[in-house]
């Protein structure tokens, strides 16, 4: 058996500490051991960003990043966004514009908008598509999430 | 005009919290009990008998619980239509990546691990991956037992060939229509392989309880179809099987059928009490899934000087790949929809399902309609230059209107084919020339009925709470269409009683009455069908339940929201929840007790076809559109800038309008891709792109701005008038995109995708022949 490392990290606000095997992913990690499955497997090698989550603020493929490399880190999945039995303004934005259907690649999405957001409260089309490239989204609601990040925008 | 409450809304999804929050649980979600995981060992050739399968030491690898080959399994073959498949190779191997064993372990890397470990041995045989070949009669057979294959007798497959299928139409006279005509176009196509790529692969689960019971967990989009395959391939009682949905992390007919569900389940009868369950990964998902099926199309056009299409022969011959059980039904849809949407008198057809060594061909958005209308559509741009005719013109001149017949003599009673094709081509400023050298408009019109067999058939179960809200009960699956919430806005609307108050969920054979399949873009016009009559049955008992209450004539009763009253006196009146609470009388005698509306549908207007001319009534409803696009191609890369682009399509009520819309844009992105970029790459049998680097899809980069049109011209038979728009909006983006190349630079695409690769190429043999 390979020797597990102990991290200490905090998801979604909460501190937790635990052993993962060095090999894990933080997509493995997320859904199996922390058991926060809204975050999502679509390609497992960073095509797709269905598996996107927030590592210190930076979105990140969690299928590309080590479990261990949460270490000392902030992580935020989907299941961080709501607060207080409140949706987050992205969340409430993507179902006022419609802006997903079949819903896999939404948590990724909404990651990435909310992560674009922050940095960039008033985000231009370009802006939109840069960081949100990386997120396939096979419905094709492209539109409706460009327009749903623009209601956001301040 | 009817009013409406609760249809024509824009109610927002029923699961539209669950699916933003991260809470919406597809099928890897759902924590389920005792796992283990499965792995499967796959065809490393294209086509060649198995000598030998050792895996003695895949067995012997700790941690693995049961190790299964072909031999071991139930003999029966499975399939829809024909019934020419197994879900492992028994004795021979068709296709490169074909499941051969498969292994169940404590975890995914060691049953990866007990994979890599079997060995196989193989007699290669001579393997063969086009069409044409595959049709001569010196190539290698495929199945060498198609003749003595259960077929549903509406397909024709010719035994001791590599034909599974042979669908003709014949109509009018076409020699006759020829020598009519003044101009005949002749001209070949071909249409590639293209991929569902959902972003959610291909998952199932299986648990064999001690008593007996199997329960399925799948990714499938019609969970009964699956229970009956099973049931048929397994010698198994239909009570004794369980099928379990979840969300669906997209279908777009990947998922339609049964395909993957077999491989666990002689594992997990091996395991009893584990629940054995199979995740495929993206590259598993792109070479062992169903790929939409290449076409080469050949086809002949004559027209008259005035515009009237006089006659049009048609050969298509279809790439179905190594099975065909599914695959013969999409060459017999586009056989029999083979005019498209025009009126064309004389008509010849032969549409050909050919096995060859490549991967399983099989249901994709559009159903044939993109592969097959892509001629047409190309061959009405050629005959409008020719004419000197504007192209809408042409189209409007022939378009099928009320009262027009479709290839095989249905008549149409109601089309707004004219109305989505001005609508379309308006969005794009029709008729305006732009000043740019290099632009060009295009548009391509559509028409699509579901393909399904005449007596599918669709179910529902409403029930009223004791407080007076709503229970619907259906068995089509969630996959992104909002299926769940249009059928809560139709059942809402048949009884009067807000979409709010009512609660749904996904399918499960043993909870949720029966549905064909979800496909065909049927679930609107069929599944709506069956909620109508159940919400109109429970109504009938509400009303009866009502006169009892309040004394009067049941025609005098209505219900409104929480309330059944008297319709002459709306004071004289009785809360819903004390009818639907296990009424009694005042004495305390119990009248009826709860209700519970049932209905069922079937559709009575289709019917099978003439095995000689196909001629008869197959489609359900019949579902127009257009799509017209503006764009501006770099001469010297030959890369393509959509600058305007619009779809429109007649839904016949639009349910909500809201989702009717993204449906009309995500299908055109789906166009889009397949249009630029989309092209599965073989080589002897083996995908090359089996990944999102090498095999792209639109992105929201690439994603220009959209106008997306829902008309609304009601079907004479759907509920409310609604009828399907699910698979539409695709098909005529990408004749539109090659006709605005042809306008643009004066060059034919007589294939796609459009790369720049090919669009430069074309440019370049222009500028040679010129």
């Amino acid at each position: 058996m390979t020797e597990k490392l102990t991290i200490s990290f905090t998801v979604n606000g909460m501190e937790e500490k635990r052993e993962v095997p060095p090999h894990q992913t933080l997509l493995k990690f997320i859904r199996e051991e922390l058991k926060l499955t809204g975050t999502k497997e679509g390609c497992e090698v960073g095509e797709c960003g269905a598996c996107m989550v927030l590592l210190d603020n930076i979105p990140v493929n969690s299928c590309l990043v080590l479990a261990a490399e949460l270490d000392g880190k902030e992580l935020v999945t989907i299941e961080g966004l709501a607060k207080n039995g409140e949706l987050d303004r992205v969340q409430k934005a993507f179902i006022d514009h419609a802006a997903f259907q079949c819903g896999y690649c939404t948590p990724g999405m909404i990651i990435s908008a909310r992560a674009l957001l922050e940095r960039n409260p008033n985000p231009t089309d370009e802006d939109i598509s840069a960081a949100l490239s990386g997120n396939l989204c096979r419905c094709g609601a492209y539109q409706e999430i460009r327009q749903a990040i623009k209601a956001c925008s301040k | 005009m009817p009013t409406f409450t609760n249809i024509g809304k824009a109610f927002p999804r029923i699961e539209a919290e669950e699916k933003v929050t991260g809470s919406a649980e597809y099928i890897e979600d759902r924590c389920m009990g005792p796992m283990l995981y499965a792995k499967i060992k796959k065809s490393a050739i294209p086509h060649g008998r198995i000598k030998r399968i050792d895996t003695s030491r895949a067995e012997a690898l700790p941690g693995v619980r049961a190790v299964v080959t072909g031999k071991d399994c139930a003999k029966n073959r499975v399939g829809l239509y024909l019934v020419d498949r197994t879900f492992f190779a028994v004795d021979k191997v068709r296709f490169f990546g074909e499941p051969l064993a498969a292994v169940a372990a404590t975890s995914v890397e060691i049953a990866q691990k007990a994979v890599d470990l079997i060995e196989v041995e193989y007699e290669e045989l001579p393997a063969v991956f086009n069409p044409l070949e595959a049709m001569k009669p010196e190539a290698p057979l495929i199945h060498e037992d198609l003749g003595d294959y259960e077929v549903v007798p509406i397909f024709y497959p010719v035994a001791g060939t590599n034909i599974s299928n042979h669908s003709k139409i014949r109509k009018g006279d076409v020699d006759k229509g020829f020598a009519e005509a003044d101009v005949i176009i002749e001209r070949d196509y071909y249409i590639p392989q293209m991929q569902h790529v959902t972003i959610e692969t291909h998952k199932a689960a299986a648990l064999w309880g001690f008593d007996g019971k199997l329960t399925v967990w799948s990714t499938a989009q019609s969970p009964f179809t699956v229970r009956q395959l099973l049931g048929k391939c397994l010698d198994m009682p239909l009570h004794k099987i369980r099928v379990v949905s979840s969300y669906i992390g997209g279908g777009f007919g990947g998922k339609a059928g049964a395909t993957m569900e077999g491989l666990v389940i002689p594992l997990a009868q091996r395991c009893p009490g584990y629940i054995v369950r199979i995740v495929f990964t993206r590259e598993e998902d792109l070479q062992c899934t169903f790929t939409r099926q290449a076409m080469y199309a050949h086809l002949k056009t004559g027209v008259r000087k005035d515009g009237r299409i006089t006659a049009l022969e048609y050969k298509m011959i279809w790439d179905g790949g190594a099975y065909t059980e599914y695959g013969v039904n999409i060459t017999r849809a586009a056989a029999y929809s083979s005019a498209a949407a025009y009126d064309i008198p004389n008509l010849k057809t032969d549409s050909y399902c050919v096995y060859t060594n490549n991967p399983v061909g099989g249901p994709v958005r559009g159903f044939g309609m993109c592969e097959m209308q892509w001629g047409i559509e190309r061959q009405m741009d050629e005959i409008a230059r020719k004419l000197d005719m504007d192209p809408l013109e042409l189209r409007l001149l022939n378009g099928l209107k009320e009262g027009s017949t479709t290839a095989t003599g249905q008549r149409i009673e109601d089309s707004s084919f004219m109305n989505c094709l001005r609508t379309a081509a308006e969005a794009v400023e029709w008729g305006k020339r732009d000043t740019g050298k290099y632009r060009g408009k295009g548009l391509a019109g559509l028409v699509k009925a579901p393909a399904q067999p005449s007596n599918a058939s669709s179910s529902a179960i409403v029930r009223i709470n004791e407080d007076g809200t709503v229970h619907l009960s259906v068995s089509a699956t969630e996959m992104g269409q909002g299926m769940l919430t249009a059928m809560c806005q139709i059942a809402a609307e048949a009884l009067n009683i807000p979409a709010e108050k009512f609660s749904t969920r996904v399918p499960d054979t043993d909870y949720t009455p029966y549905e064909w399949q979800t496909v065909g873009s049927r679930t609107t016009y069929a599944c709506g069908h069956a909620v109508t009559a159940a919400a109109k049955d429970a109504l009938r008992q509400i009303k009866e339940l009502g006169t009892i209450a309040l004394g009067v004539p049941v025609e005098e009763v209505e219900l409104e929201d929480d309330t059944v009253f008297w319709t002459k006196d709306r004071e004289k009146q009785v809360p819903l929840a004390v009818l639907a609470n296990s009424y009694m009388k005042p004495t305390g005698e119990g009248i009826h007790g709860p209700i519970i509306g049932r209905g069922s549908f079937i559709p009575s207007n289709m019917t099978n076809l003439d095995p000689e001319t196909g001629q008869g009534n197959p489609g359900m409803f019949w579902t127009f559109g257009a799509s017209a696009v503006e764009l501006e191609v770099d001469p010297e890369t030959g890369e393509i800038t959509i600058l305007q682009l619009a779809t429109a399509l007649d839904a016949g009520k639009a349910i909500n309008p809201q989702q009717c819309k993204i449906q009309v844009h995500g299908g055109t992105v789906m166009g889009l891709g397949t249009a630029l970029y989309e092209e599965v790459q073989l080589k002897d049998g083996r995908i090359l792109n089996p990944n999102f680097t090498d095999y792209k899809i639109p992105t929201i980069e690439n994603t220009p701005y959209m106008k997306g049109f829902v008309l609304e011209t009601p079907d004479k038979g759907g509920p409310y008038g609604a009828r399907g728009i699910g698979e539409q909006p695709m098909i005529a983006v990408g004749p539109a995109i090659a006709n605005a190349l042809a306008d643009a630079l004066g060059i034919e695409m007589n294939t796609f995708p459009m790369t720049p690769e090919r669009v430069l190429k074309a440019i370049q043999e222009k500028e040679k022949n010129s």
